[in-house]
């Protein structure tokens, strides 16, 4: 039987098991919307830019380990896509998109709504492909999934040409996909696994590097047998948080640039760095020259290219982690390490000193709200931050349980990420709860998408926290540019009354006191539900590495000094 | 500093160049020549670049333009013994008594004069670069009008052959299938 170029779309996705499409119509790629009538089990969810479909389908794939898909229509429709795709790309997520494209007998005329998008998001994706024969259709869906979860996953674009989503051919869709261009994951060199596996054995101070290979990987459990068979620390970038649980004694929470000093303490000190399936991005190394001074190090990474490119490395093991992980477990021997827990501990213990929420004041602070976010859910939601200082307060303050439990846009960090990916997030999880945590400056560039949670009917919870300011940008002001505050002040509206408009129900909170109702409030309600926090205005992230400096050169939590205040006790910041 | 003479096979589709040199931009890797022409195998074409850069620069070329997926192999020919080979067409202004100074020139550095016009005359020359360097110079003497030159192509010396799967052994013959890869991916 024969189908059109339109129909095969959706055939394809059936194949590949996919069942919601996060998309907006256009011109070019009407046949195919059009078709969708005859896939009823194939769920669209209307979004309102097409930036927000990749979002969203970005969120689907990181909570639920499927590829996200978007559709849309040329020109516009496909260079909306492009932060989205980008956001994706550095954080390794699957997904692929579908635009439409002018007919083939346009190609290259600058016919109406005509762009060069498969040059424009080039550099964006992983791959893309421009179809302008039927008959190639169905061979490219595949490959174009098959690429975007293999290997280290990524977005993939197809741009489908409108008279190829018209004319018909018979569909067959091929049974395995063949690309001798695609490396996949070797086997574990034995050699290597060795060679790493000597140095660990030997080393006094070893320390673990985890990143977001471990979530994509799948990789908890193996890394959890090599740590506690060995007893080495772990460190998390942000995208690695939750590979293991926070409370495990050997979690160190996160490093890098607004790492805790006692983390970071750990990185510059270890004889024997591990990395895994992490990149040594300068938000994690700091200051490359100084960066774990007195380390040999071993990279567990599937992408061969990221060896030795920021950070020599002295022993790569190539391939999945989940099964380097595995494979170097007999030749690890099992360790105690007494001295080496002591004094990471000790370090522990002088951070703690300065943990700011411990303290009694009154005032409402972001970090209290993470902490309250923890409480009121139990840790049991996905959290899925935007962009900026409450970004990193979460990081800091809430204590990840889980892989995939947070979803944050890290290597772009693109800031409107949060509420279009917690939208994907909760219709790839439709029994789990899911909070957006974002900033009034973030929650703005994306706001509408309250349309979509009303429209599409999911119920996702949002926090906002509103310091009135773009606050990380403010931060550096107030730290690097003499306090002079351009461009930051950010107004925002009534966000109850803007909720309310769109039938979404809101509070707004701005005493201490009621955070935790208001949360537990939330997580009750059966549809989505927005909340505003009201947060105290100039506080800052700390401690924080400044741009150029080593990893434990930090600027610290000033120690809490209490002083007596108008409104009783108040640290002072 | 050093120059370094890359080989990659890739598939014959369209946009695949604008993908190695969008590669090349972006990552901001010194490209000194790219030359581009069929390989032994329908469908796949077989490049030569040459990096002008340090070990990791070469290093990051490789392994980035190995993930491309269009590219089926990447291999880095500055270590092996190889023959390196850079084609020339020369236009020289000669006239009068120069001309026979330019032939004999041509014909000491097995050069060819491919086109013959009054007063100039086109010469081909191949070899390594450093005798094209040297002839250009000569050249220049008489005054160069026109220059065209390919860049570096590159292929290993001995008796095996590297191909797009990989190393073939000498035992190797054509569609017999009796052929082992040492280095296959
Ligand atoms: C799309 C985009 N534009 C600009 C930036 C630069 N930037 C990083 S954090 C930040 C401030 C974020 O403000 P807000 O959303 O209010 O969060 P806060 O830092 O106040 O918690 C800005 C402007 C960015 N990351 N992304
Ligand atoms: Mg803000």
């Amino acid at each position: 039987m024969k189908l059109t170029g339109a129909q095969i779309v959706w055939e394809c996705l059936r194949k590949e098991g996919v069942d919601v499409i996060f998309g907006f119509p256009g011109g070019a790629i009407m046949p195919t919307h059009d078709a969708l009538l005859q896939y009823p089990e194939i769920r669209h969810y209307l979004v309102r830019h097409e930036q927000n479909a990749a979002h969203a389908a970005d969120g689907y794939a990181r909570s639920t380990g499927k590829v996200g898909v978007t559709i849309s229509t040329s020109g516009p429709g496909a260079t909306n896509l492009v932060t989205g795709l980008a956001t994706a790309m550095m954080d390794s997520s699957p997904i692929v998109s579908f635009t439409g494209q002018v007919p083939t007998t346009l190609l290259g005329n600058d016919a109406f709504q005509e762009t060069d998008v498969t040059g424009v998001t080039l550099p964006v994706t992983k791959h893309n492909y421009l179809v302008t024969d039927v008959k190639d259709l169905a061979q490219t869906i595949a490959e174009a999934f098959y690429i975007a979860r293999s290997g280290r996953p990524g977005p993939v674009l197809i741009d489908l040409c409108k008279d190829v989503q018209l004319s018909e051919t018979t569909f067959e869709y091929p049974e395995d996909v063949r690309l001798p261009g695609l490396h996949l994951s070797p086997v574990p060199d034995s050699d290597a696994l060795a060679a790493a596996a000597e140095l660990i054995n030997e080393a006094e101070r070893p320390l673990i590097l985890a990143g977001h290979g471990v979530v994509l990987g799948n990789a908890s459990q193996e890394l959890l047998a090599l740590i506690e068979k060995a007893e080495i620390p772990v460190v998390n970038t942000l995208l690695g948080l939750g590979c293991i649980p926070h409370q495990h004694p050997l979690c160190l929470g996160m490093g890098g640039m607004h790492g805790e000093f006692c983390t970071n303490q750990a990185i510059q000190e270890c004889d024997v760095l591990i990395g895994i399936g992490m990149r040594f991005d300068d938000r994690i190394t700091g200051r490359l020259d100084e960066f774990a001074p007195t380390a040999r190090v071993i990279h567990f990474e599937l992408d061969e290219a990221e060896i030795g490119k920021n950070v020599p490395v002295d022993v790569p093991v190539i391939g999945d982690c989940k099964d380097t992980l595995a494979a170097i477990l007999p030749y690890v021997e099992e360790q105690r390490r007494p001295q080496w827990m002591d004094t990471i501990r000790a370090w522990q213990a002088e951070t703690a000193k300065r943990e700011i929420t411990e303290l009694e004041f009154e005032d409402l602070i972001p970090p209290y709200v993470m902490q309250q976010l923890y409480e009121t859910t139990e840790g049991n939601c996905f959290v899925v931050s935007d962009v900026g200082q409450h970004q990193m307060w979460e990081a800091q303050y809430f204590p990840h349980q889980r892989p995939r439990q947070l979803i944050t846009s890290g290597g772009l960090g693109t800031m409107g990420y949060g509420v279009p990916a917690a939208i994907g997030a909760k219709v790839g999880n439709p029994d789990a709860l899911v909070w957006a945590v974002v900033g009034d400056g973030g929650f703005q560039m994306t706001m509408e998408e309250l349309g979509t949670i009303m429209q599409e009917r999911v119920p996702v919870k949002i926090a906002i926290v509103n310091n009135g300011f773009l606050g990380m940008v403010r931060q550096w002001q107030q730290l690097f540019f003499d306090k002079r505050y351009v461009g930051t002040p950010i107004m925002s509206p009534d966000y109850v009354k803007l909720a309310s408009a769109y039938g979404i129900p809101a509070i707004s909170v701005s005493e201490r006191s009621d955070v935790s109702d208001a949360f537990t409030e939330a997580n009750s309600a059966d549809g989505p539900f927005l909340i505003e926090f009201k947060v105290k205005e100039e506080v800052n992230v700390y401690p924080m590495v400044a741009p150029g400096a080593a990893v434990d050169q930090m600027i610290r939590r000033p120690e809490p000094r209490v002083v007596q205040g108008r409104r009783g006790t108040q640290p002072s910041w | 500093m050093m120059k370094h003479t890359v080989v990659a096979w890739m598939e014959d589709k369209p946009g695949v160049l604008n993908r190695v040199s969008s590669l090349f931009r972006r990552r901001n890797f010194n490209i000194e020549s790219l030359t581009v022409g069929h390989s032994e195998t329908p469908g796949i074409s077989r490049m030569t670049f040459v990096v002008d850069g340090d070990e990791h620069m070469v290093d990051q070329a490789v392994k980035q333009l190995d993930k491309l997926v269009n590219i089926t192999r990447v291999e880095n020919f500055t270590a092996r013994p190889a023959v390196i080979r850079e084609l020339a067409l020369i236009r020289v202004s000669a006239a009068g008594s120069e001309r026979s100074e330019v032939v004999q020139l041509t014909d000491i550095y097995r050069a060819r004069i491919v086109d013959v016009a009054l007063d100039s005359l086109v010469v081909e020359i191949t070899g390594p670069e450093s005798r094209i360097n040297s002839f250009i110079n000569l050249m220049s003497n008489f005054g160069i009008t026109e220059m065209v030159r390919t860049g570096r192509i590159a292929m290993t010396r001995g008796v095996g052959s590297v191909t797009h799967t990989g190393e073939v052994s000498p035992g190797w013959r054509p569609g017999t299938n009796q052929w082992t890869l040492s280095n296959g991916k």
